[in-house]
């Protein structure tokens, strides 16, 4: 038999060595307590199908956010105008990423033209056919709007989730407008789901005393007002504690009418929940939660003047577009501190104390898929898969012995390395094993075994051809070689194609099915080879075990 | 120990006119019944939520219905899973309320509002599966999946044609359109659930096949060097037939496999394992019947071809 070099037996050593160190933490069910510190501890990462958990691709509006920074830009050039002593006739936003800018008549619309190119420089000013100026955010600016709200959303909900406290989140942006958001192993998915999909956009609006609300209420509502309802639940008191859910909504639920008042306010926010810098659950004197938040320098000077100009007037808080109170101003706030009250349930409280310090989302976000997987059904999952493979794996190291003998015993140890090292490399690389991982390990098991029987199959041919045992074992690896790597590179490329244009549970088949491959090549080709040399290189073997 | 003499030798290619009937027919009728009934595409393509609930007891499907009925669900389809206890409640796109803000995580909620009573006192439904899949979404993961599959056999086809010889590489490709088309006829006959884990299925059938192709296909090329002065047909079939034991060997290990996931391997494993055992007999099949052939028929065609042209300049 041909000599197998040193070299390559000490580098299978260290390969073999290695991925059983990696493996056995895995193997062991974690890494045990007495497990030295500099020893890899980490396990195979199971994908959330496997182990449970919330599984979310969000949507951010981005549109939402250009029309917000529109309207941002109609006050911004309001006070150029002012600044520049500009009188206009009108001024509004127009489309998406647009304002127009009325002025009258006799105006010198050069000079005001220049004015605002110069002050608005990412922004294309120009004057329509119709006799209006337009300034319009170039397209730039506009995917600057866009890839900051999609940031600024990952690192507020991200913000979000580690306050609410869950282990391992991981959250990616996909593409242009979309998040990626994945949390193990959670006790209650429709909480967190509440809690991140929230813009939680607090303002704080002047209810407008003067307006006429019924008239509002049949259509006549006045240009600088909207109408918001407060929803409130009849009688104080906490209704029974649904999770994850408003007292309104509770009351709904037990058959209760919730009163929804309506409420004439000004559409201009006097301050907004940006001025932050805390909020925390608190309790009334009734022992009712609320949430108490802390304004900032700015946000308290602003607070103050708001409260000590409107005296006697409501002051309505408004969250995402609902009112949770309107109380009557009865003197100036100094301080900057408010409190929001609502009939809230205590987790309500707390997951809203959570997203008020987390701050707003510059932008709504939408779900567009949604995979939630209890705890329960991952675990049983995870035995169902163990035991069917275990069992198929047995059958087949049992069928592989009593058919090839002791090349079959090889092959056998080659296809449980090869499993081995595939077990090392996703727990080093922290990839995750999912239901497709799975369905890889499968093709890999029939790959790694075939490449074993081609070998077994071609040394048989030799000794029949009535070559020695050595030169048939030298032979038979010859020549299966260049079909196991031609069928294996074969694979290889077909999973690197469908990693690199499959989505996610393609691309956890594909990253299986390429290590074990990559593992295949040295386990069915070196490692069997190596074992053989060792066994036989100092005996007279007459007769192969085959 | 042997299941295969070695000195066996079948005539399978004398056998190729039967073969290529029993694969065209089956080929067509695959095409037939998906373009006639079209594939039960499941939740990750069409669309809709899924909602998998564990009851403490037998779950009252017909009260669960009447309950969904109630909160405006009444198209929901509800069906035993796994085991009488636990229930699918599947919502198509069509009823879902609205494309609004956190919708589908309102809806589960409400669902399970409606029908936790339904377990008695102090009794607990349990959820525990969430799935909503919103119709964008649904339809990149239909077209992201056939572009894949489409890329792999560009790959496949570079590969081969580079390593073996062009003809090969047809051969291949087709052996392989082969096979998914026909799992494909199989999803849609029965009217299975068409799902990811059985594209995971279909990718694996193809890695499946491909290698046994490959296998078969270098057997040949190392032939065609031992036998110069045959035809081609002998030399497919005396590859065909040495590497037969091999075949047969590997497809049976697979098989047990595959044998145990089915049986073992839990509710959502049991397709995939019923797939892929299609798949083995499929792909095992298109290798001797569907990749030879091919080589052998262009092969053919190409010395005609050559002949014609011989003739043709003087």
């Amino acid at each position: 038999m041909r000599h197998f070099p040193l070299w390559k037996t000490i580098v299978s050593g260290v390969i073999v060595f290695f991925s059983v160190l990696y493996c056995l933490p895995t193997l062991m069910g974690g890494a045990p307590s007495w497990w030295p510190s500099w020893l890899p501890a980490k396990t195979v990462y199971r994908g959330l199908d496997l182990q449970g958990g919330l599984y979310l691709l969000l949507h951010v509006q981005t549109d939402k956010a250009v029309e917000q920074a529109a309207e941002n830009l109609v006050d911004e050039i309001r006070l150029s105008l002012r600044k520049g002593k500009v009188r206009y006739q009108s001024i509004k936003r127009q489309g998406m990423d647009a304002v127009e800018l009325n002025l009258p008549a006799d105006a010198a619309k050069a000079e005001v033209l220049t004015l605002l190119k110069g002050d608005f420089r990412n922004a294309k000013v120009e004057e329509t056919p119709d006799g209006a100026i337009r300034v319009r955010f170039d397209a730039k600016e506009v995917a600057d709007l866009r890839r900051f709200a999609v940031d600024q959303s990952i690192q507020t909900i991200r913000s979000r989730i580690d306050q609410f406290g869950v282990a391992e989140p991981s959250l990616q942006k996909q593409g242009e407008e979309r998040i990626l958001l994945q949390l193990p192993g959670l006790d209650d998915p429709s909480r967190a789901k509440n809690l991140i999909g929230r813009t939680a956009r607090l303002e704080f609006k002047m209810v407008d005393e003067k307006g006429d609300l019924a008239a509002a209420l049949a259509g006549a509502i006045p240009p600088d007002d909207q109408i918001l309802y407060e929803e409130r639940a009849p009688g104080r008191g906490r209704q029974p504690g649904k999770r994850g859910k408003t007292a309104a909504a509770a009351a709904e639920d037990a058959g209760q009418k919730v009163v929804r008042t309506p409420l004439l306010v000004k559409k201009r926010a006097s301050l907004t929940g940006e001025l932050l810098t805390d909020a925390r659950v608190n309790f009334d004197q009734y022992g009712e939660p609320l949430v108490s938040i802390v304004f900032n320098h700015q946000g308290a000077r602003k607070f103050a003047q708001v409260t000590g100009e409107h005296v006697g007037e409501r002051l309505a808080i408004v969250l995402d577009d609902k009112i949770y109170s309107a109380p009557v101003l009865r003197e100036k706030i100094e301080g900057g501190r408010a409190q929001i009250t609502g009939n809230f349930s205590m987790e309500e409280a707390h997951d809203l104390a959570i997203v008020l310090r987390a701050g707003a989302l510059p932008a709504p976000v939408t779900i567009l898929e949604e995979r939630t997987v209890g705890p329960t059904l991952g675990s049983d999952a995870i035995h169902e898969g163990i035991l069917s493979s275990v069992a198929g794996g047995l059958l087949v190291i049992l069928f592989m012995g009593l058919y090839y003998k002791g090349m079959g015993w090889l092959a056998n140890i080659a296809v449980v390395f090869n499993i081995f090292v595939l077990m090392a490399v996703l727990a080093g690389l922290q990839a995750a094993l999912t239901v497709p991982g799975i369905a890889g390990v499968v093709l890999l098991i029939g790959i790694a075994v075939d490449a074993n029987v081609l070998i077994i199959e071609r040394i048989r041919e030799e000794l029949r051809l009535g070559k020695s045992p050595f030169a048939a074992i030298d032979q038979g690896y010859d020549k299966a070689f260049l079909t196991i790597l031609d069928s294996h590179v074969t694979a290889l490329a077909t999973s690197l194609i469908l990693f690199q244009f499959g989505t996610g549970p393609v691309r956890g088949f594909a990253v299986t099915l390429a290590i074990g491959l990559v593992a295949s090549l040295f386990t069915s080709i070196t490692l069997t080879r190596l074992m053989l040399y060792y066994l036989l290189r100092n005996r007279r073997v007459q007769k192969l075990s085959i | 120990m042997e299941l295969i003499r070695s000195n066996i030798n079948f005539d399978f290619v004398g056998l190729k006119k039967w073969a290529f009937v029993i694969s065209g027919l089956t080929f067509f009728l695959s095409i037939v019944s998906l373009s006639t009934h079209g594939l039960n595409f499941g939740l990750d393509f069409a669309g809709g939520a899924v909602l998998q609930v564990r009851f403490p007891g037998p779950a009252p499907i017909a009260s669960v219905r009447t309950a969904l009925g109630e909160i405006g669900l009444a198209g929901a389809v509800i069906q035993e899973f796994g085991s009488p206890q636990e229930i699918l409640i599947r919502i198509h796109q069509e009823q879902q309320p609205g494309g609004k803000d956190g919708e589908s995580a309102k809806m589960s909620q409400k669902i399970m509002d409606a029908i936790s009573p339904l377990a008695g006192k102090d009794q607990k439904v349990e959820l525990r599966r969430v799935e909503y899949v919103g119709p964008q979404v649904g339809r990149e993961l239909t077209v992201n999946g056939i572009w894949a599959v489409v890329y792999s056999w560009l790959a496949i086809l570079v590969y081969v044609g580079i390593r073996f010889e062009f003809r090969f590489a047809v051969g291949a490709v087709l052996s392989l359109i082969h096979d998914v088309f026909i799992i494909l006829g199989f999803f849609s006959f029965t009217q299975k659930e068409f799902s990811l884990v059985v594209v995971a299925a279909l990718l694996t059938i193809i890695g499946y096949s491909i290698n046994d192709t490959i296998v078969v296909f270098d057997r040949i090329r190392d032939e065609i060097k031992r036998m110069r002065n045959y035809p081609l047909e002998a030399v497919i079939n005396e590859a065909v037939n040495r590497t037969l034991s091999r075949t047969i060997i590997t497809s049976l290990t697979v098989v047990l496999v595959l044998v145990a996931l089915l049986f073992y391997g839990g509710e959502v494993i049991h397709d995939f394992a019923l797939a892929l055992l299609l798949g083995v007999v499929v792909g095992t099949w298109s290798s001797i019947y569907v990749a030879s052939p091919t080589v052998l028929v262009l092969e053919n065609w190409q010395k005609r071809r050559q002949a014609v042209r011989e003739a043709a300049t003087p």
